[in-house]
């Protein structure tokens, strides 16, 4: 009956844990829907060590509700005197070997994954021509917002980071500012953007963002950095490769792009005469102060977490500072509310994408 | 010198306290204040789950949201869990080993009042600009970028407290090597008295790197120096690693006392000697060690490499062996034995199940890889709320309701108490049971909102639930302790019937200097030995009744925690600090600044000249005195408590 009662509980709590586990969260951000390499393999640690604890929980709890139900004094009289026995070696060895023999089940598959993920000897491969193999990305983490810069191929964006699905993209990772932390949670595990050292590691995207809600992976700052901490977020795009070659040659070609301060259009006007000095309109043009813009009209979101709208956009220049406390932005510039207004209808207009 | 018959206006009372070493008035001080700041901490937790009950709300704002989670984290860890645990060291361990005092008790209360300066300093952030806002860890780049004084206040209090802290636990590893009655040797000694023991060493070693750690810091930000500004040469990462190397053990100085606390439970409502005492000792010592190995597994994401990951996972998974004898020491005490279900023996029932939740979840996180996902998510949050509530927080409840008896001479009603541990009990897990799903469905932590949507509404609002629950469970036991101010005295020894340690022996209330005569311990559970053996008086006695030395009174440790508290402001307000500098944080004037800091440092260094060249070899209490207060007490006690 014991036997009966303990295989029982086993497949009521495994099978709690399967429906837990495969219809928690969604598939843009939960780290229990991962699609990539990376996540999968953090998942089926999980799912191990899950297994595991189960088990440990479940015999703990055996012994634990049956001593309980066993000696209550109600039940053995109040009279009744224990045993005042001192312990028992055999039982302390059990106790001790078989915890070390589960440890070490689940510390093989850990050690693996270590060291497979800390693996980033590919990046500094190249081809005959001493092209790069892999796609490298540098990462600057800067107050509540990312830059990605794709330094083989000359370009540069932000907030929306775009990559090639099927293959192992590195990152550089580092902050500019105080310690942020870089997590794309659905494709995999995080990792710091440290000010003093550059960080690297690799992920892997294989499932393209367009039939997802919206249309791209959530990634998060999971480093506290300051009061919009919890605003820092970013998109991420996954291409297959062809579209990701076009989309690359797109924001390659806009090389030389400026706003010009003279322009027909009042937005463009004003957005030179007010946010060109921190703000770059072209992806080949090195770090910017601010985000760079080029590619701001197929963004996602707006700061990061707006609705992608004009007026959101306009909302936004108007007052940043109630958005995003404590960003850098914020008393840089002046504009009236026209003027924000049309800046935020040109921003539309900035696309790489058809 | 009689510690019933002389009335004591409340002035006279108020001066007992501030000059008291008695390390039983220290215990309700420790008690008082440490309730004190973990209502306080408890309030904040109420705001911060208020704000994430629902996605985008703005009943917090951003800035003040940090700094409320990093004042719940920093009060709950080092101005509530530690000095109520301190509470019950100074109430009990003493008692437990037959001692009339701790080995230092002008320390012990220089102790306290470190603790409380320190702890009232950080508190005064609120009022003077806003507190810290960096999180309970501080690291090293945003809390040197943070404008104000907040991160100042966190220093300077830290570190006023934390020397508290230092010398209360040199005291106790002093008390409890060199104090044991005659027969208490080490293989003797209750559990809670090895778990003071090993956490009090985990003091001596764990502290001093956090001292260094905040001096830096102190210096960084007050002063213009450049150890964690990495423009200059300086390096974040170091603060990290100092942070944990204290971070880490400070986990283990808090969870053992409480390990000691249920195995002092267990037995008593089991009826039944601690399964594998030796174990015991054994499986707390080796946690101890290991705790110094391990601090590296909360900086498996800063991109120490695979080796060091490695190596840490590996140490970490280590400490769920000797933590899992424990928990099987536990159960088997229960198994065969007699168990009567009160209110601490409740506390105890519901540790067990909620601490291996938490322990397990640990192990989960000390798979690096797998960490890399979990680390700064909810996951990370609901594991360490399962350790630290459901570990120690429970442990306290439970042992407030196991020791009043001795501590106050009065019993906490059982009826409330078990109303409180389920409300408490079933918020507790409402609230962080579901934090491990939002932590895997990429909830990352300390966001002080989120946007609707994500999958994480409905669990958010649960939690907050739970939260509020929690706090219904706390103001019952609080309403319980004033309950328990107007009940009968019990005057009376060994309340719960099954008492096995020394401090069962005793009869309340308990006369300053404990035992008329040192008793002789003849073996494991003394008490109980003496009561298997028919002795109606409890103890057999190592000495005939004679003189009593005991310490006198200082106000010294009062003054001289105050000029800690003067200096502080001194530092605090320094011109030299880089954000003085930038204008971004008030200042004083130079002259203003150093007499401060002088003036405060050299008041806490006169009254330790003072202190050295004023010889106090404390007093007598003659033998005479002693039968008489002996026959005083068995009258007010035999008159139910009427004077």
């Amino acid at each position: 009956m014991m036997k009966g009662l303990k295989k029982w509980r086993l497949f009521a709590l495994l099978s709690a844990l399967t429906v837990f586990l495969s219809a928690c969260g969604e598939e843009y951000i939960s780290t229990l829907k991962p699609s990539g390499p990376v996540g999968q393999e953090q998942l089926n640690i999980l799912i191990l060590s899950v297994i595991i604890m189960a088990l440990v929980v479940v015999v703990v709890s055996v012994i634990y509700l049956l001593a309980f139900i066993k000696f209550r004094r109600s039940k053995v009289g109040e009279d009744f005197m224990p045993k005042q026995v001192e312990g028992s070696h055999t039982l302390e060895v059990i106790w001790t070997v078989i915890p070390i023999v589960l440890l070490l089940i689940l510390a093989v598959p850990t050690l693996t994954a270590t060291y497979k993920f800390a693996d980033v000897a590919a990046m500094d491969q190249v081809d005959e021509e001493g092209n790069k193999n892999a796609l490298t990305v540098n990462v600057t983490a800067k107050l509540y917002w990312w830059e990605f810069e794709y330094p083989d191929l000359g370009i540069i964006t932000a907030q929306e980071l775009v990559v090639p699905t099927g293959e192992k993209v590195y990152f550089n990772l580092l902050a500019a500012d105080v310690k942020h932390s870089f997590w794309i949670p659905a494709v995999g595990g995080k990792m710091d953007t440290n000010v003093d050292n550059l960080n690297k590691f690799y992920l892997q995207f294989d499932e393209e963002s367009e039939g997802l809600k919206d249309g791209v992976f959530y990634g998060k700052c999971a480093e506290l950095c300051g009061p919009s901490h919890a605003l820092m977020d970013f998109k991420v795009k996954t291409l297959d490769p062809e579209a990701f070659d076009t989309w690359v040659a797109a924001m390659q070609a806009t090389e030389g792009n400026v706003a010009d301060q003279n322009s027909s259009d009042a937005g463009e006007a004003a957005f030179a005469n007010s946010c060109l000095g921190c703000h770059a309109v072209s992806a080949v043009s090195g770090a910017g102060v601010g985000p760079n813009l080029t590619a701001f009209g197929d963004r996602n979101r707006v700061a990061g977490f707006l609705e992608h709208t004009t007026e959101e956009t306009t909302n936004w220049i108007m007052d940043p500072e109630y958005y995003k406390p404590g960003n850098l932005m914020t008393g840089k510039y002046s504009v009236t509310e026209e003027e924000a207004q049309a800046i935020a209808e040109y921003l539309m207009t900035l696309s790489v994408e058809d | 010198m009689s510690s019933v018959a002389k009335k004591k206006g409340f002035g006279g009372h108020i001066w007992d306290y501030l000059t008291t070493v008695d390390h039983k008035k220290i215990a309700i001080l420790y008690l008082a204040a440490g309730t004190l700041f973990f209502a306080i901490a408890g309030f904040e937790a109420l705001l911060i789950r208020v704000q994430l009950m629902i996605p985008n709300n703005d009943f917090i704002s951003a800035g003040l949201f940090n700094e409320l989670l990093t004042m719940h984290g920093t009060t709950m860890l080092f101005l509530a869990a530690t000095p109520l645990l301190f509470a019950f060291m100074n109430a009990i361990v003493p008692l437990q080993i037959g001692a009339r005092d701790v080995a230092f008790p002008f320390l012990n209360a220089l102790g306290f009042w470190l603790f409380f300066f320190g702890a009232v300093f950080l508190h005064l952030s609120f009022f003077l600009g806003g507190g810290p806002d960096a999180g309970w860890t501080s690291y090293a780049s945003l809390s040197l970028y943070s404008p104000g004084h907040g991160i100042d206040f966190y220093v300077l209090g830290l570190q006023i407290s934390g020397a508290g802290t230092l010398i209360s636990g040199i005291n106790f590893i002093v008390t409890i090597i060199t104090m044991r009655a005659p027969g208490m040797t080490f293989m003797r000694m209750p559990l809670f008295t090895w778990t003071s023991l090993v956490s009090s060493t985990l003091i001596l070693f764990a502290f001093p790197p956090l001292t260094v750690g905040l001096f830096l810091m102190l210096v960084d930000r007050m002063f213009g120096a450049n150890f964690f500004d990495h423009t200059m040469g300086g390096n974040t990462i170091i603060w990290e690693h100092l942070f944990w190397i204290f971070g880490h053990p400070e986990v283990y100085i808090l969870v053992l006392p409480a390990f000691g606390l249920f195995s002092e439970i267990i037995p008593v409502f089991a009826r039944k000697r601690l399964f594998g005492y030796s174990s015991m000792v054994f499986a707390t010592i080796l946690i101890g060690f290991l705790g110094f190995m391990v601090w590296a597994h909360h900086m498996f994401t800063t991109g120490l490499g695979a080796t060091a990951n490695a190596i840490f996972a590996v140490a970490t998974m280590a400490i769920a062996v000797p933590t899992g004898m424990k928990v099987f020491n536990w159960i088997l005490t229960i198994w065969g034995g007699s168990v009567k279900v009160t209110v601490p023996m409740l506390y105890a029932l519901g540790f067990i199940p909620s601490f291996v939740a938490g322990g397990v979840t640990g192990v989960m996180q000390a798979a690096a890889p797998l960490d890399y996902q979990l680390h700064d998510s909810y996951f990370i949050v609901a594991h360490f709320h399962y350790v630290i509530v459901g570990g120690i927080v429970t442990a306290l409840f439970g042992s407030a309701h196991f020791y009043w008896p001795i501590m106050f001479n009065r019993a906490l009603n059982e009826k409330l108490g078990v109303l409180t541990f389920w409300i408490f009990f079933i918020g507790f897990h409402l609230t962080f049971f579901v934090q491990h799903f939002l932590g895997l469905m990429g909830m990352p932590r300390r966001v002080f909102t989120y946007m609707a949507d994500q999958g994480w509404d409905t669990f958010n609002f649960i939690s907050s639930i739970g939260a509020l629950m929690m706090g219904v469970g706390v103001i019952l036991l609080v309403i319980n302790v004033l309950i328990s101010i107007k009940s009968a005295p019990l005057n009376r020894r060994d309340y719960w019937g099954d008492g096995r340690s020394l401090e069962w022996a005793l009869e309340t209330p308990l006369p300053f200097y404990n035992f008329k005569q040192t008793p002789l311990v003849r073996g494991y559970d003394p008490y109980w030995i003496e009561k298997e053996e028919g002795n109606k008086e409890g103890m057999v006695y190592a000495e005939p009744i004679g003189d009593i030395h005991m310490p006198n009174n200082s106000i010294l440790p009062f003054v001289m925690s105050i000029g800690t508290f003067v200096a502080a402001f001194g530092a605090l307000y320094s011109p030299w600090g880089d954000q003085a500098k930038a204008g971004t944080a008030e200042s004083v004037s130079p002259g203003l600044s150093l007499a401060l800091l002088i003036g405060g440092l050299g008041l806490t260094i006169v009254c330790m000249i003072i202190r050295s060249f004023k010889d106090d070899l404390g007093y007598h209490v003659h033998k005479e005195e002693v039968v008489q207060i002996e026959k005083e007490l068995a009258e007010y006690r035999a008159k139910g408590g009427k004077r």
